[in-house]
This record gives C-alpha cells, sequence and structure tokens, in this order.
C-alpha cells in the first residue's frame, strides 16, 4: 500500500459478491490488467467500469470475494482505480490475493452495514480509521496481525519473498 | 492442547512441535500447483522475485485444463507463456493436451499428492486433495509464484469444524448429495477461514471418488481445506498410484472443534443447489419439473470414472430429450479411456451425449458449452454464481450424476429413480482404486 490514507465515492454491495462477478470467466483469457478493468463488477452492476473514478470506494457485506481462487479479481478492482474494499467479511483467498498485490481492504462488518451507495468516505490505512463524510460517522476497522503488517509494508508479498530468499542466500554464502 | 489433523500436517512443515489456531506460520511445500488461466500471472510475478530457478522443479505441477485446448488466441497465448516457463525451468509435471485432464482428478491419479502432504494450487478446488488426507488449499497466483521460488507459504493457522458422517447413502445418493446437504446447511461462509474436518462411521462407506467431490466442494462453504482421515480405502489407493512413503496424521483425542455438524447419510435425498449460491439446497422432490436446456456431466468435482459409470447407468438405453444438450467430460485421458473400454462412451453416444475431451471449459463459462440468456442447465460442476455458465440471465442447478443423467433424458429436474432403479453401490466401484490400470 502506498499511500496511507484514501478518499472517495462508495459503490455498495450485498454478501457473498463472488469473484464471477468480480471479473467474469470469459475475460480471463487475458492478464493485461487495463483490459481486467473494462469488464470489473460487470455482470453485477453493468456501470461500474464506466463510472467508477480513481480513489473510488467499494463497501459490502459478508464473504466479500467468494468462489474462484483468481488473482484478476483483486486486479481487476485495483486497475479500475478503486482506492479500497470496506467489507464485513472476506472469502479467504480474496483476503490473501487482495494483502499479496497490495489492494488496500479493510474488515468492518458496522461501516459495511451503515455506509450507503454514493456516501463519500475517508480512511486511514494506518489507524483503520473509516470515516463516512457524508453522514458524519466514523467507524474502526480491525487491524492486521504483525506479519501481515510486515507483508504490508513490505509492498506485498513478491517484494516480501525478494527479501527472504535474498536473506537465505546471505546464509549460504556465510556458510 | 490437543491439535486437529490439518493443525499436525501444517506443525509437521513449519517443524514446530504444535501449532494453534490463529497463528501465522511458514509452513514447507509438498507441491505447488497452477493452470493456463492462473499460471500465467503467477509466472509474471516469479520474474519479479528475480529467482533463477524454480524450488524443486519436481514439485510444481502446470495443467493446461480451464481454456485447453485453447478456446481462441488470447487463450493460446496464455498456454503458450506456461508451456515455455515449463520447458525454460525443466519443470518434471507439466501435462500437455493429450495427456492432462482437469488438473483436481489428474494431480491424484499421477500420484503427486499423498497423505500427509502440504499443496497450494492457484485453483480455489486445490482443497480436493483432502480426500486423501492431505493439507491442500486454494491460493492465488502471487501465492503461487512465492511458493514457486521459496518452496514455502504462510497461513494462518485455521480452527476447524467437525463433520461427522454417518450411516450409508441409500439409492441414488452419492457423495454430491452429502456435500451439497452440508454447504445447505452451514451456507456459503458458513466454514470460512476454517478448516472441514470429515470423520465418522459412515466414511468406510464413501469411495474415494466420492471423498475427491465432497473435499472439492470444501470452498464452496468458504472453508480453507476439508480433510478426510487416512483407512484403509486410503492406502489402498495410495499403493495405487504412487510407491512413494508418506504419513498418515490423525487428530489429537483432545483436538478443539469450534462446532459440529451431523449427518446421517442415510436419510439424504438426492439434492440440488438451485440458482445462484451453491448453498441454495433442497431435495429433489423439491425441484422436480424445472425444465432444462442443457445437462453438464464432468468437471473436478464430478468427471472421475465412478461418476460416468452412474451417468451411464441411468442413460443406457434411453435418449436424451429432445432439445436438451447433454455434454458429457470425463475428466482425465485416463478416465476418458477406461469409459471407452467399459462401453461408457457408446452408451452416452448412442444416448445422444457429446462427449468431451478433458477440460474446465463449460463450468465456468469458458467455452464448449456456453450459456444463452434464459437458458437453464444441471450440472454436476461445483459453482452456480449469477452468470457462471454463460450469459448472466442463464441458470445453473448443481446436481449429482446420477440427477444431471436423469434430467438429460427427463428434459426436467426429476428423481433419478424414477428413470431407472438404483443398483448396489458397490457395482460402480472398484474397491481400493479410483481408476484400474489396464495391466500390460
Amino acid at each position: 500500500m502506498s499511500a496511507t490514507t484514501a478518499s472517495g465515492r462508495v459503490f455498495k454491495y450485498g454478501r457473498d459478491i463472488d469473484t464471477d462477478v468480480i471479473i467474469p470467466a470469459r475475460y480471463l483469457n487475458t492478464a493485461v490488467h487495463a483490459e481486467l478493468a473494462e469488464h470489473c463488477m460487470e455482470d453485477l452492476d453493468a456501470s461500474f467500469a464506466s463510472t467508477v473514478q480513481p480513489g473510488d470506494v467499494i463497501v459490502a457485506l459478508e464473504n466479500f470475494g467468494c468462489g474462484s481462487s483468481r488473482e484478476h479479481a483483486p486486479i481487476a478492482i485495483k486497475a479500475s482505480g478503486v482506492s479500497c474494499v470496506i467489507a464485513a467479511s472476506f472469502a479467504r483467498i480474496f483476503y490473501r490475493n487482495a494483502i499479496n498485490i497490495g489492494l488496500p481492504i479493510l474488515e468492518c462488518p458496522e461501516a459495511a452495514l451503515a455506509i450507503e451507495s454514493g456516501d463519500k468516505v475517508s480512511v486511514d490505512f494506518s489507524t483503520g480509521i473509516i470515516v463516512n463524510d457524508t453522514k458524519g460517522s466514523s467507524y474502526q476497522a480491525q487491524t492486521f496481525p504483525p506479519f501481515m503488517q510486515r507483508l504490508i509494508d513490505a509492498g506485498g508479498l513478491i517484494e516480501y519473498t525478494k527479501r527472504v530468499l535474498a536473506r537465505n542466500n546471505a546464509k549460504d554464502t556465510e556458510r | 492442547m490437543g491439535m486437529t489433523m490439518t493443525q499436525k500436517i501444517l506443525a509437521a512443515h513449519t517443524g514446530m512441535e504444535t501449532v494453534a489456531e490463529g497463528q501465522l506460520v511458514e509452513a514447507r511445500l509438498d507441491l505447488v500447483l497452477g493452470n493456463d488461466i492462473t499460471a500465467p500471472v503467477a509466472i509474471d510475478e516469479f520474474e519479479k522475485i528475480g529467482a533463477a530457478a524454480v524450488f524443486d522443479r519436481s514439485k510444481i505441477a502446470l495443467v493446461p485444463d480451464h481454456f485447453a485446448p485453447n478456446k481462441d488466441i488470447k487463450a493460446a497465448s496464455q498456454c503458450k507463456r506456461m508451456r515455455e516457463f515449463a520447458r525454460a525451468m525443466n519443470i518434471e509435471h507439466y501435462f500437455e493436451v493429450g495427456e492432462m485432464g482437469i488438473e483436481h482428478a489428474l494431480i491424484p491419479e499421477k500420484g503427486l499428492v499423498l497423505p500427509g502432504d502440504a499443496v497450494i494450487g492457484a485453483d480455489s478446488h486445490t482443497c480436493t486433495y483432502g480426500a486423501v488426507g492431505a493439507f491442500s488449499t486454494g491460493v492465488g497466483s502471487t501465492d503461487m509464484a512465492a511458493g514457486m521460488a521459496s518452496g514455502t507459504a504462510w497461513f494462518k493457522v485455521p480452527g476447524a469444524i467437525r463433520v461427522t458422517l454417518t450411516g450409508e447413502p441409500r439409492g441414488w445418493v452419492s457423495g454430491k448429495d452429502v456435500v451439497l446437504h452440508l454447504i445447505g446447511a452451514i451456507g456459503v461462509d458458513g466454514a470460512l477461514y476454517r478448516s472441514l474436518e470429515f470423520t465418522g462411521a459412515g466414511i468406510a462407506s464413501l469411495s474415494m471418488d466420492e471423498r475427491f467431490t465432497i473435499a472439492n466442494m470444501a470452498i464452496e462453504a468458504g472453508a480453507k481445506n476439508g480433510i478426510f482421515p487416512v483407512d484403509d480405502t486410503t492406502k489402498a489407493w495410495a499403493a495405487s498410484v504412487s510407491g512413494r512413503s508418506y504419513t498418515s496424521y490423525q487428530p489429537d483425542d483432545d483436538a478443539i472443534y469450534g462446532s459440529e455438524v451431523v449427518i446421517d447419510m442415510s436419510s439424504l435425498e438426492p439434492t440440488v443447489a438451485a440458482p445462484n449460491l451453491p448453498s441454495n439446497t433442497r431435495a429433489i422432490s423439491e425441484a422436480t419439473g424445472v425444465r432444462i436446456d442443457q445437462s453438464v456431466i464432468g468437471s473436478c468435482t464430478n468427471g472421475r470414472i465412478e461418476d460416468l459409470r452412474v451417468a451411464a447407468s441411468i442413460m443406457r438405453g434411453h435418449k436424451v430429450a429432445k432439445g436438451v444438450r447433454c455434454i458429457v467430460f470425463p475428466a482425465t485421458q485416463m478416465i476418458y479411456l477406461q469409459a471407452v473400454r467399459e462401453g461408457l462412451v457408446e452408451i452416452f453416444v448412442e444416448a445422444g451425449a457429446a462427449v468431451s475431451t478433458p477440460t474446465c471449459g463449460p463450468c465456468l463459462g469458458g467455452h464448449s458449452g456456453v450459456l444463452a440468456e434464459g437458458e437453464v442447465a444441471v450440472a454436476t460442476t461445483n459453482r452456480n454464481f449469477t452468470g457462471r455458465m454463460g450469459h448472466v440471465g442463464s441458470k445453473v442447478y448443481l446436481a449429482s450424476p446420477a440427477v444431471a443423467a436423469a434430467a438429460a433424458i427427463a428434459g426436467e429436474l426429476v428423481d433419478p429413480s424414477a428413470i431407472a432403479a438404483a443398483p448396489p453401490r458397490e457395482r460402480f466401484r472398484q474397491p481400493g482404486t479410483n481408476v484400474q490400470r489396464r495391466t500390460e
């Protein structure tokens, strides 16, 4: 996560939003990020891709990102300019993938329930505080365990793995 | 404090005596898997890591199964990317079209996963291998990339739900009905972040093929993995696919389970999941009469030899209903060949069904059976999300091979016993082996 704060207009969805509607499989014959973004949320909200603005926020209820392991789903969301996803809970593979690729996600059932489509929200990732600027309310999202925070701070799993491998190689050289 | 079976396997792969729920651990991997959709993304990420080689060229499996045989030029490019990487890295277990199968049927058949192994795959249905008593879970492409480079992956140690299976399925009821019933009972996030650990006297009555079907759909309840105990059936299966030694793990007597579900399998009816969630389940008697346009029999869930035997035993001597397309997808080349030898393919073709080479194509609306607006399919696959098999206005009912075959004949959802009487379950079995090998 490069930015520590984000702010944008909300696209609000329900529970069990699956990866087939986030990026339909018929578009998985490519991994080009911009192409995936063009079809993001297409089978749930056909106007999403044409109306989303950089910084906008997706808010959803329980089990966001269930179904397929396709990393194309968080990639499509990130490439469409969405600054973060707030949900009551996330499906576990989506959760991993988002952290691994650096798509900011926040788990906060209260915020997920109260925030509505079109609200403007601001998020501070360093504190986990979500402010609904439209309604004047604020929420505290769950914080990440230290290991995951290190992954996030490293810039995602690839950067983290580079460091681990470099450390292991250094140990081998010492021997 | 006692550990679950999953926790014991994770502990063994981290070098720790014990692990506990919620702990974050880095585990050694026995296999890293990817397919033509997820591997190209993983290869891009792998190249960013800058590793000169993969951690172990014999512990990576690459299978072009989703959009293969290549469905279009873009898919061909994705497959080519994976093929060239496999060549460059000298990957031992790359399976070309002609030798490949649907990954989650192929990997066990090739003996690449055994009890006690720890496996990640960039495909959500990697949880299938819990059937053999392995810890196996789906991840994304970046995890696959890091796994290929380092041979390790990070995990949050899961808690578990104990699923006790009692009784024996009756009539046409099979493993698919058991798992659909389970998902209906706990919901699509009922096992989120947790393991489903199966236990109970009923397990002895389930074949390996049925266990693969049940473990395959653990993800449909949100589970990290689903895992079966290692019993005589598992051991005989393992001996039939590999000479490699393995370790059987058992949960501790005082293992902690967050909750328990008990299913008396003898009380189940054939079960379907109505659109648009796998948890939207009901007995076939409550879904009878739903008209269908297509019946799909196959996939990583139900494309194994016993599934095809069940379907053929219902379709034998019948014709697919006028106006209905029935497509049968044996899951691997070996299963296909066996279906040919046993005369199953002849039964399907004579009935008016199309028999396809192994591919994931129709399950995810990719190719070879995509639905148009307003069309309804019954499928032995694993997901019936909005637009899953094609147009956003199409619908999918998930069901067993018996129900899908009966629906193909009737043109509508129907109890399979209305088409044919169920023979003893043993008739579909080959004890101890999931696929009978040809004796040369």
